[in-house]
């Protein structure tokens, strides 16, 4: 049964591409079917439209909004660690900064969001990419209400503006906090830290006092076993 | 005539009532609600910040500390992301008690809610009945993991270990009576797997005392028949899941609709409330215990007949045997790479989700061919349900509050991640 299971559900994803592929593509939505999941990229403007549809087309039927979050991809694909050449010393290796990115994204934010289907048993992601510099796209808390908390986190987080969201407060961080902390040019360790002061008895805030550190570092390795047929120009220094 | 204004009322984050460390600002009119905001955050560590800057293996004790009343569903939605990604096969063994141990997670859950759900509404018996049970299934945790709560058991490909033939036994002490003791030993006498089946065979006549204690109860059903009521349409437009979508009248269960583990080799209900209100909520949650008990029962006589590996033959993903490598140079190559670097997963995007307790539990894994996840994104049940908190309990009570409250089984652990 297990596998009988899998397999319809493999099928039906793979009609809903299809089906999403003819349906959108003239509003230029890109599909993309990987691991058996779906995935529409949509452009900003025609969010609202293709959402409306996707809830309320018999084919769909997408009722619930599972989740929103926003993706910052500026260092997508940048290794920390990159092996470039072995001499007597040892590896060429070390931090190095500035890599350029893969050009897989346009842009450097996107706000994704998963949809699901309760009546057809379906799920899909629709990925809009944000401009870089002004990221803003429009809320669609008047489509699915639970997108409400969702949108703030993704504000709060990444700095995402959702147009039109009638409340779009910081959630999840600290009262009075600046930045957006999953951005990555934020460090992980924060900018700063806060304590007790017995003198002036109330919470200081501080500059952090704790370094970063690499334990591990971030490597990208170029499996020859995920390699696609097509890419045979695949760097071979790394491999 | 004096003007009568409307005043805001601060609920927690200290409360007892508001399950950890919900703030909430209620406008009230005289006893009655206008408004509820909900404050959360203040218990934000950015997990899935921190799982971004560590490779995926050291992610998983982080899972545990999420929703930290059911550790090992949330292991079982990030293990899943990740062997979706890679793509390894888990071995049925390993299936099974995954099964076995999200249901175990899934009785511990509900337990808790129930015990506090009650003490929060006035029924302070609950909360010792559940806690005497809860008590036996931590047991089984420590059995099999070493640690009653943050387990760390789930592993890409797998499970950490097989089930133990002997159970921890009580020792003599000056405390209790030899009698007592012995009394506790009785069911340890066996394996893990003794334990489990011995509790399962009790288990339902518990729930029943439970029932007893609450189902008919008036003062229960007072407090909860027609509180918060969600429609089905409004539950789904308000993103519910798990218990709180099947109250509603919905029944859809991931173990059933996009089944995982070993669910579609067990047999099990889904339970459906009728009005969508806490005392259905309630009822719902009451029959997936004895359901969880149906489905430990029957993974427990699986686990007894088939033995065979725990985790996947993928040394580019599973540690190698300990054993292998002190004469097998290619098993401590994998196993040197494994706990300096990693595992690298093809670049690619998946989202995983389990049917936890509190209901959909999602991870969603960005990676972009690294031994870290590029972003890491939990989708946690509760977030969504503390959302409609403003519509729930708007027109209500003050007391009402805290029904609602309970009724959403909020743990923030997963809310503010």
């Amino acid at each position: 049964m297990n596998d009988s299971v899998r397999t319809s559900f493999r099928e039906r994803h793979a009609a809903l591409s299809e089906q999403l592929a003819d349906r959108f593509s003239d509003k230029g939505c890109q599909v993309i079917s990987q691991l058996g999941e779906v995935t529409m990229v949509i452009p900003s403007e025609h969010l609202i439209p293709v959402a409306m549809e996707l809830r309320d087309a018999e084919d769909f039927m997408f009722k619930e909004l599972i989740d929103v979050c926003g993706v910052d991809y500026s260092g997508y694909g940048q290794s920390e660690w990159v092996t470039t050449s072995a001499s007597g010393t040892g590896f060429g290796r070390g931090v190095e900064a500035g890599r350029a990115a893969r050009d897989d994204h346009p842009t450097d934010f996107a706000s994704v969001y998963h949809l699901l289907s309760v009546a057809n048993n379906l799920r899909l992601r629709l990925r809009v990419y944000l401009d870089s510099e002004q990221p803003m796209v429009d809320s669609v808390v008047d489509v699915w209400r639970g997108a409400d908390w969702f949108e703030r986190e993704s504000f709060d987080l990444y700095g995402i503006l959702y147009n039109g969201h009638s409340d779009l407060r910081r959630i999840l961080t600290d009262y009075g906090f600046t930045g957006h902390p999953f951005r990555k040019d934020f460090p992980l360790e924060g900018h700063v830290e806060l304590r007790f002061d017995q003198e002036k008895n109330r919470v200081v805030y501080e500059p952090v006092t704790i370094d970063s550190r690499t334990l591990v570092p971030r490597v990208i390795r170029e499996d020859n076993r995920y390699l696609q047929p097509d890419s045979d120009e695949q760097d071979v220094a790394d491999a | 005539m004096p003007e009568i204004r409307n005043y805001t009322l601060n609920f927690g984050p200290q409360h007892p009532a508001a399950h950890g460390v919900l703030r909430l600002v209620l406008e009230m009119d005289g006893e009655v609600i206008e408004r509820a905001d909900p404050h959360i955050g203040l218990l934000h560590r950015a997990t899935e910040k921190l799982a971004e800057s560590k490779p995926y293996a050291q992610s998983i004790p982080y899972m545990d500390r999420l929703d930290y009343m059911s550790m090992m569903c949330n292991e079982h939605a990030y293990v899943r992301a990740i062997e979706k990604l890679i793509g390894v096969e888990v071995p049925i063994r390993a299936q099974y008690i995954r099964t076995l141990f999200d249901e175990i997670t899934r009785i511990l859950n509900h337990l808790l809610w129930l015990g506090t759900h009650g003490l929060d509404v006035g029924a302070m018996t609950m909360f010792l009945y559940c806690f005497r049970e809860r008590e036996d299934l931590m047991d089984c945790y420590e059995a099999v993991t070493g640690a009653r709560m943050h387990a760390a058991y789930y592993r890409p490909g797998g499970v950490y270990r097989d089930l133990p033939d002997e159970m921890p036994k009580y020792e003599p002490n000056e405390f209790r009576s030899d009698a007592d003791i012995a009394r506790k030993n009785e069911t340890r006498e066996g394996s893990l797997l003794d334990f489990i089946d011995a509790f399962t065979e009790r288990f339902p006549g518990l729930v029943d005392e439970y029932e007893t204690l609450l189902t008919d109860n008036r003062i229960w059903k007072q407090r909860t028949v027609g509180i918060g009521v969600v429609s089905t349409e409004r539950a789904l437009q308000l993103g519910f899941s798990g218990p709180m979508l099947r109250g509603s009248g919905h029944a859809w269960d991931l173990r059933k609709k996009q089944t995982y583990a070993a669910y579609d080799k067990v047999d099990f209900d889904i339970p459906v409330g009728q009005n969508g209100d806490c005392y259905d909520r309630y009822l719902v949650r009451v029959e997936e215990l004895r359901q969880s008990n149906r489905i430990v029962k029957q993974c427990v006589d699986w686990l007894r007949a088939n033995p065979g590996p725990v985790i996947a033959d993928d040394h580019k993903v599973a540690v190698p045997n300990r054993a292998d490598m002190k004469d097998d140079m290619e098993a401590l190559i994998h196993h040197f790479k494994l706990f300096t670097e990693g595992f690298c997963p093809p670049p690619g995007e998946v989202y995983a989700a389990v049917e936890a307790p509190k209901g959909e539990f999602g991870c969603y894994v960005i990676s972009d061919g690294a031994n870290k996840p590029y972003r890491l994104k939990l989708r946690a049940p509760g977030f969504a349900h503390l959302s409609a908190m403003d519509e729930m309990v708007k027109g209500h009570m003050l007391a009402d509050v805290v029904a609602v409250i309970g009724t959403m089984d909020v743990v923030f652990g997963e809310i503010d991640r």
